[in-house]
C-alpha cells in the first residue's frame, strides 16, 4: 500500500476514505516575517508562511503558542506590528477597504461559534448576503438554504442558536461562512468546545469541505483530521514555528524535540 | 422492590404523569402557602391582613362615596358618617383642569385630536406585528410636528401659550417627548463612550457624568432662569420647550449608562463574527450589537422611563401646573378643601396605570425577544 495522506497514525475507519488533492500554484496567503506583540507580550516572532490555494494546513501546539493569533491576523481581528501580511494579492495595512476586501474573501470559524443568537440559523447565514454583498432577500435565502443543506442541516434554518445543539451550532457557523463564498477558510479551534459525540459531524462537513478543494488553515488538536486531509501540520511555540510537514512524516519523523514531547503528550491517550 | 409494582425492560420504562399533589392547583397552593410551619403561618397571617384592609377600604372608595355635590360641605351632608367616605364629586368637578390645566375651553377638542393621535402613533411603535406597520412607524416620525402644530396652535389655528398647558396633558408632552427622544440621544452617548475616539469619548463621558452629577431640580432651575444669560438678549425661548431639552438630556445620560451596561454584556466573540463577515461599524451595530445589547437593557431603560415619567411632577416647583400642582391648586379652594386623600389617590392612580403598563409592556417585550432556552 502506497504511503498516502490518509495513512495516518489516528485515523478515523468510519470516515469515507479521501480523494487525492490537489494543492495550486497560485498562492493565497503570504506571511512575511510578522511579529506581534500583546502590550509588552512578544506574541508572533517572525513568522514566514505562504499558503497556495487548495492547500489545507493545521496548526498546532500548546496553548498560548500564539497559533490562534496567527490565523485571526489574517483577516485583521488582530493587528501585526511588523512584517507583510497579503491574502489574495492585497495587503493588509490600516487601509480599510483593503480590510473590508480581505474580510469578505476570507471566512473564519470561531472555537465558541459565535453565532447570533437573536436571529435564527437561515438569518445567520443570509445577514451579510444581505447586507455586505447586497443581495435581494430571497436570492440570500436561497443561497442561505444551499449551504444550511451542505452541512445537513436545512431542517433547522428557522430555529434560534440557543435550540441548536453545540455541534449543530458549529455547522451553521460554517455555513455562514461559506455564504460568503470565501477563497480562504480559517478555522480556530472549531471542535474544543464540542461534546465528544458532537465532534464528528462537524469534521465531517469539514472534511467534504477540503474535498472541494477549499483553501483551509485549521488551529486544531484532532489529529485524525490531520493525517486525513491536511497537506502540512505545522507545529508551534512560543510564537514562533518550530516545524512543519506533511502529516505523516510530521506524526511519524518529528525533528525538534520539542514537537516529539507534544506530540507524546497529545497521543499518548 | 414494593409488593405489586410493575418492571419494566431496561429502556423500556413509560412517561408516567406525575402525582396529583405535585401539579396544577393543589400543587400550586402545597409549594407556595403551606410548604414550612413558617408559611402556614405567614399564608394565615397575609389572609387576616387582607380581610381587615380590604372590606373597609372598598367601602370608603365605591361603595359609600359620594360622585355628586356642588360643594365639600354637601358632599359630607349626603355620607352616613361624614368624611367616612370618598367624595369623588371633587375630582368629578376639576377633571378639565387635570387633564387640560389652563387650556382655553373651546380649544381642549385640539388636545383630545392629540391624545387619539398619539395613541394611534404609539401601537405601531410597540406592536411589531402590526399590519402596515410600515406607514404606523413613519406616521410616529411625523406625530411630534402635527401634535406640536395642534397644541401651539399658528399656521391656521388660534394660538394658545405653553403656560395655559397643564395637568395630564402636560405630564404627557414632557413624559411622552423624554422618553422617544432620550432613547436615541442616550445610545448614540454609550457608543460614543466606548468609541477609539478620544475626543468624542471625553465629550460623551463629560456630559454623562455632569448631568448625572447635578440633580434634576438643579437642572430645571437652570432652565428656567439661567439658560438667559447664554442666549443672546432679547431671544424668546419657550420655558416648556427648556424643560423639554433638560428633561430628555437627564434621562439621556442615565440611558446611556444602562445602554454601556447592555453593550458590555455582548461578547467579544459578536464583534469579530460581525467584523469576520465584512460587516461595517455602522451595520453591525445595528443588526448584531444593539439589539441584543438593548434587549438586556430593557429592564433598566424601563426603569429610567417610570423615573424620568414620575420626575415630570417636579416642574411644578418650576411654576408649571401637572396634575400635582392642580390638585394642589385646587385644595386651596375653600368650597372643596379638605378632601386632600381624594385628590392625591386620584394622582397617584393616574402614575401607577401609567408606570404600570409600561412594567407590564417591558415584560413582555422581554418574553418576546427571548430566544435562547
Amino acid at each position: 500500500m502506497p504511503t498516502s495522506m490518509t495513512d495516518g497514525i489516528a485515523k478515523d475507519e468510519t470516515r469515507p476514505p479521501t480523494k487525492k488533492l490537489t494543492v495550486g500554484e497560485e498562492v493565497a496567503i503570504k506571511m512575511v516575517s510578522v511579529h506581534k506583540w500583546f502590550g509588552e507580550f512578544h506574541v508572533l516572532k517572525d513568522i514566514n508562511l505562504t499558503v497556495n490555494r487548495g492547500e489545507r494546513i493545521v496548526i498546532c501546539g500548546p496553548s498560548g503558542s500564539g497559533k490562534s493569533t496567527l490565523i485571526r491576523c489574517i483577516n485583521r481581528l488582530e493587528e501585526h506590528q511588523k512584517g507583510k501580511i497579503i491574502v489574495n494579492d492585497v495587503e493588509l495595512t490600516g487601509n480599510l477597504k483593503n480590510i473590508e476586501i480581505i474580510r469578505s474573501e476570507v471566512g473564519i470559524v470561531f472555537q465558541q461559534f459565535n453565532l447570533f443568537p437573536h436571529l435564527t440559523a437561515l438569518e445567520n447565514c443570509s445577514l451579510a448576503l444581505i447586507w455586505v454583498r447586497n443581495k435581494p432577500k430571497v436570492e440570500a435565502e436561497e443561497i442561505a438554504m444551499k449551504y444550511l443543506e451542505r452541512v445537513r442541516i436545512p431542517e433547522q434554518a428557522a430555529k434560534y442558536p440557543g435550540q441548536l445543539s453545540g455541534g449543530q451550532q458549529q455547522r451553521v457557523a460554517i455555513a455562514r461562512s461559506l455564504c460568503m463564498n470565501p477563497k480562504v477558510m480559517l478555522f480556530d479551534e472549531p471542535t474544543s468546545a464540542l461534546d465528544p459525540e458532537m465532534i464528528k459531524e462537524v469534521l465531517d462537513v469539514m472534511v467534504e469541505l477540503a474535498e472541494s478543494g477549499m483553501t483551509m488553515l485549521c488551529v486544531t488538536h484532532e489529529m485524525g483530521f490531520a493525517t486525513a486531509v491536511a497537506n502540512r501540520v505545522i507545529f508551534m511555540d512560543f510564537g514562533e514555528i518550530i516545524e512543519q510537514n506533511e502529516p505523516h512524516e510530521f506524526f511519524n519523523n518529528p525533528q525538534s524535540d520539542r514537537t516529539k514531547l507534544f506530540l507524546s503528550q497529545i497521543l499518548q491517550h | 422492590m414494593v409488593d405489586g409494582a410493575k418492571t419494566y425492560e431496561v429502556g423500556q420504562h413509560p412517561e408516567m404523569a406525575p402525582p396529583r399533589s405535585e401539579v396544577g392547583v393543589l400543587g400550586w397552593v402545597k409549594h407556595n402557602l403551606l410548604s414550612t410551619p413558617f408559611n402556614v403561618v405567614m399564608t394565615l397571617l397575609a389572609i387576616w391582613f387582607l380581610w381587615s384592609v380590604i372590606p373597609p377600604l372598598f367601602e370608603w372608595i365605591v361603595l359609600n362615596s359620594v360622585w355628586t355635590a356642588e360643594s365639600r360641605k354637601e358632599c359630607w351632608d349626603k355620607m352616613e358618617v361624614p368624611e367616612g367616605a370618598a367624595c369623588w364629586a371633587f375630582i368629578k368637578d376639576r377633571f378639565g383642569l387635570f387633564v387640560y390645566g389652563f387650556y382655553p375651553a373651546d380649544l381642549r377638542w385640539r388636545v383630545d385630536l392629540s391624545f387619539i393621535l398619539l395613541v394611534i402613533a404609539i401601537v405601531p411603535v410597540l406592536y411589531d406585528n402590526m399590519p402596515g406597520r410600515k406607514f404606523g412607524l413613519l406616521y410616529a416620525v411625523a406625530f411630534p410636528f402635527i401634535t406640536g402644530w395642534l397644541l401651539v396652535g399658528g399656521f391656521g389655528l388660534t394660538p394658545v401659550e405653553t403656560d395655559q398647558f397643564g395637568g395630564i396633558m402636560l405630564t404627557l408632552i414632557i413624559g411622552v417627548t423624554g422618553i422617544s427622544f432620550s432613547l436615541p440621544i442616550g445610545i448614540l452617548l454609550a457608543l460614543g463612550r466606548r468609541s477609539n475616539m478620544p475626543v468624542l469619548r471625553i465629550l460623551c463621558v463629560t456630559f454623562i457624568e455632569f448631568i448625572r452629577g447635578v440633580p434634576l431640580i438643579a437642572l430645571l432651575f437652570i432652565a428656567s432662569t439661567m439658560l438667559n444669560f447664554f442666549l443672546p438678549p432679547g431671544t424668546v425661548f419657550d420655558l416648556l420647550v427648556r424643560v423639554l431639552i433638560m428633561v430628555t438630556l437627564f434621562s439621556a445620560a442615565y440611558i446611556a449608562e444602562v445602554v454601556r451596561g447592555g453593550l458590555q454584556g455582548i461578547p467579544s466573540g459578536q464583534y469579530e463574527a460581525a467584523d469576520s463577515l465584512g460587516l461595517t461599524y455602522l451595520k453591525a451595530h445595528w443588526l448584531i450589537i444593539l439589539p441584543q445589547a438593548l434587549k438586556i437593557s430593557i429592564p433598566g431603560i424601563v426603569n429610567t422611563f417610570i423615573g424620568l415619567y414620575k420626575d415630570t411632577t417636579l416642574v411644578l416647583i418650576i411654576g408649571m401646573l401637572d396634575p400635582l400642582g392642580v390638585g394642589r391648586a385646587s385644595l386651596a379652594d375653600a368650597v372643596w378643601a379638605g378632601l386632600a386623600r381624594e385628590v392625591y389617590l386620584f394622582i397617584a392612580l393616574f402614575f401607577f396605570i401609567c408606570c404600570f403598563s409600561m412594567s407590564r409592556y417591558s415584560l413582555y417585550l422581554e418574553k418576546k425577544l427571548h430566544t435562547g432556552h
